[in-house]
This record gives C-alpha cells, structure tokens and sequence, in this order.
C-alpha cells in the first residue's frame, strides 16, 4: 500500500498561515491503514491545531473530515460540503489524494499535512518495508520474486556489486540497520527455486523511460472506458 | 506568540529538571484533573480508598472504563482541548490486565500524547499513566495526591477557557466506552455497586 508520514506541526502551521477556516481532510484507504491519515488522525491533527491556536490565542474554525478516498473525484462528492467551506484544506492522503483534491476544488488551497514515502509491505503491526517504485517493468520474474530495483541500495540490475558479505549490504539503513544483500536473497531463492541458471541469462537492459524518468505517465483501459 | 511563560517543557541545560515551576505556584490554583479509570483495578481502588477513609485531593475527576486500552490519544487530546489542567489513566498492575495487554496499549498512547504536547509547547507531564491494583486503596490515593501536586506546580493549562467542562468534553469524547457512574460514590456505596 502508499504509504506516508505526518508532517512536523510547524511544517503544518506554517503551510496553513493565517488562514481562518481550516479542513483537515483525512483519506480513509492507504494513509488510514499505515496509521497516518485516516479520519482518527484527522481529528487528532484538527485537536492539535485547535489547541495551538487557542495558545496562541488565534480565532480559527478547525474542522475535521475523511473521504473514502481522496483520489477519486465520486468519494470527494461526498465531502465537497465541508471543502468548499474551508479557506484552507489540510490533506492526510497521499500525493495522489492531495492533488486530486486539489485538482477538484481548484483553486481553494490545499496543503499537504504529510509527506507520502512509499510503497511498503506492513512487515508486521506499525512496521513498513518498502517494496515497489512503481518502475513500469517489472523484472521479478527474473529475480525470484525479489525487486532489485528497491530493495538492493544500487538498484543494481545485474547481481551483486562488490560491497555484498555474508549476506548483507555495505550501506546501512537511516537507523543504523542492516540491510540485506537484495542479490544474496535473490541468489538464495532462485537456488531454492532450482533456477540458478537465471543469475547467468541474458537479459535485455531495462527500459527505464517506463519509470518516473519517462515523464508523467498515463495509463488508458480502452476495453473498461464508458460508451 | 507572546506567552512564553507557558512554554519550554525541557531544561536547556540538558539537565533532568523534574517538574520545575517556571513561574510561581499560584496558592489558590486549583486544577480540574481527568482520571481514566480501569472498571477492574482503579475505580475499585478508588472506592477502597472511600471506604478506608483515606483523604485525596478533591480536584480529580473519574471516567470508568472497561480498560485503559479502550482510551484513545484523541480522549486525551480532547481533555486537554477542553481545558483539563492534568488527565492520568489508571489502570491494572501491568501483566495484570483483565484484557492482556490493554494497559500497556494506554502507556504507549499516553507516551505519544506527550510528544504530542511537547510538540505544541505544553508540557508532556500534564498527562500521565499510572498501575495499580483494586487492593491498593492507598495507592490510589497516593497517586492523586502526588499527581494533583505535580499539576498545582505546573500552573493552569494554558488552553483553559472558562465555561468548558473538561470532564463532560472527555467523557463525551468516549461516547459509549465510558461506563456509567455508579450510582452514589460516596463511603456508603454497597459492595456490588458496579451493576450496569
């Protein structure tokens, strides 16, 4: 799933300004599972801004609300009430959410209240790994189930780099963890897989302009589009 | 912007100030303080404390719950919001839960609605959790009475307004999850007054 982490509140108060009425607008699908932006964070955002203007002895309107999801214009129907209400709306979904939002009710001001950081697999209650970059091509195929694109720090395509030992990698994560080798693991199941003779393939290089680097991408469903 | 009277909840000098007044304790404060208390353990050891005549500060204010774990950062917040001074939860003994683990879930909600206070500038040590067991009537009253003074020492909450009820906002904030009072808290309170 997307998933994202709250901004710092000064982050937050400084992109709400001195804005009167503000919304903030939770997204109950993605963000709500990672325990970001769902409407329960929503509405402890909303306390928090309401406590800080009172300190500051500031008269605002906060309010709080959650689409079903933020990145579908029938779900944001359901909150345009409130939306079209508010000087400022203070979106906890994704970059997806945020901009459809955005894009909606342009041009009311929509500020984003986190930082969407990845696509992530919960490893296990309130822990997420990063799993996918959304490349457009998917090699796993090749790799045993195991995406080098993210999980070896090189993204590199074609095994190990020098800098792999027993397993693990030389870069270290932000907390100081271990990361696996991504080629050691991949090694590892292909040989469980009994298909060694992947590692050694030819395999045509990547086409990387299917990725974030090839521009804005669109994808079309002509059979699934309405007559 | 310019209280800051109010703020700095750390020491500067890095040094393990416990609770230091930042400003003079006002004699006459006297802080309105949300408990939320565990049906099993708290509530029960608040009316030990009743019955053994134990004096505690009359400034507390009990919400029953089930279980701590049912307590939410938004409850807190929301007391806090409505001008509670100071709000404990007091549950089980830990290892004790009659629900597991749910007051170890109310610590660590609690541990994260001090950073989330500290964050705002309002001291983290206006919430707090607090274990005990449903024979611990003097602990009970101990604990209100500590707490009671650690909040005398910090002074009003600075969002106070005057005509909000903290205890009827974080009670309402519950909605269903509150239980009912029971129904006459004094000393006379018969043993099996915990019906409903």
């Amino acid at each position: 799933m997307i998933t994202a982490e709250r901004k710092p509140l000064d982050e937050i108060l400084a992109l709400v300004g001195d804005k009167k009425k503000v919304l903030v607008a939770g997204c109950d699908t993605c963000v709500a599972i990672c325990l970001t932006g769902g409407e329960k964070e929503a509405e402890i955002l909303a306390a928090e801004l309401r406590i800080k203007a009172e300190q500051d002895g500031r008269e605002v309107e906060i309010e709080h609300t959650a689409a079903i999801r933020q990145c579908e214009w029938e779900y944001l129907d359901m909150i345009a009430d409130k939306v079209e209400q508010a000087d400022v709306v203070l979106s906890m979904a994704c970059g997806i959410g945020i901009q459809s939002l955005a894009e909606k009710f342009a041009p009311r001001l929509v500020m984003p209240a986190v930082n969407t950081n990845m696509l992530g697999m919960p490893q296990e209650h309130a822990v997420w790994l990063e799993r996918c970059v959304a490349c457009g091509e998917c090699r796993i195929g090749l790799t045993g189930g195991i995406c080098p694109v993210v999980r070896c720090s090189k993204s590199l395509m074609n095994g190990p780099c020098g800098g792999s030992h027993d397993g693990l990698c030389e870069v270290t994560g932000p907390e100081k963890e271990e990361i696996e080798c991504a080629w050691a693991l991949i090694w590892e199941r292909l040989k469980a897989q009994g298909r060694e003779e992947l590692m050694f393939a030819d395999r045509p290089p990547k086409d990387w302009s299917k990725s974030s680097s090839g521009g804005p991408r669109k994808m079309v469903r002509e059979e699934a589009k309405p007559v | 912007m310019a209280d800051t009277d109010v703020k700095t909840p750390v020491a500067e000098d890095g040094e393990a100030v416990d609770e230091a007044p930042k400003k003079p304790v006002d004699p006459d404060f006297e802080p309105e303080i949300i408990v939320f208390a565990c049906h099993y353990c708290a509530y029960a050891a608040a009316d030990l404390a009743g019955s053994m005549r134990l004096q505690y500060p009359s400034n507390i204010r009990m919400i029953k719950l089930p279980c701590t774990g049912k307590l939410e950062v938004i409850h807190l917040l929301r007391a806090i919001e409505a001008g509670a001074d100071g709000v404990y939860a007091a549950g089980c003994l830990e290892g004790e839960c009659h629900y597991l683990k749910g007051n170890l879930w109310a610590r660590k909600r609690i541990d994260h609605v001090k950073d989330l206070l500290t964050e705002l500038g309002i001291e983290p040590e206006r919430v707090e959790m607090f274990n005990m067991s449903s024979a611990m009537g003097a602990k009970f009253a101990e604990v209100a009475t500590e707490f009671t003074e650690r909040i005398k020492a910090l002074g009003p909450n600075p969002v106070k307004r005057a005509g909000v009820d903290a205890h009827a906002a974080a009670r309402e904030a519950l909605g269903g999850a509150a239980m009912p009072d029971d129904p006459a808290p004094s000393a006379a309170t018969s043993e099996e007054g915990h019906a409903t």
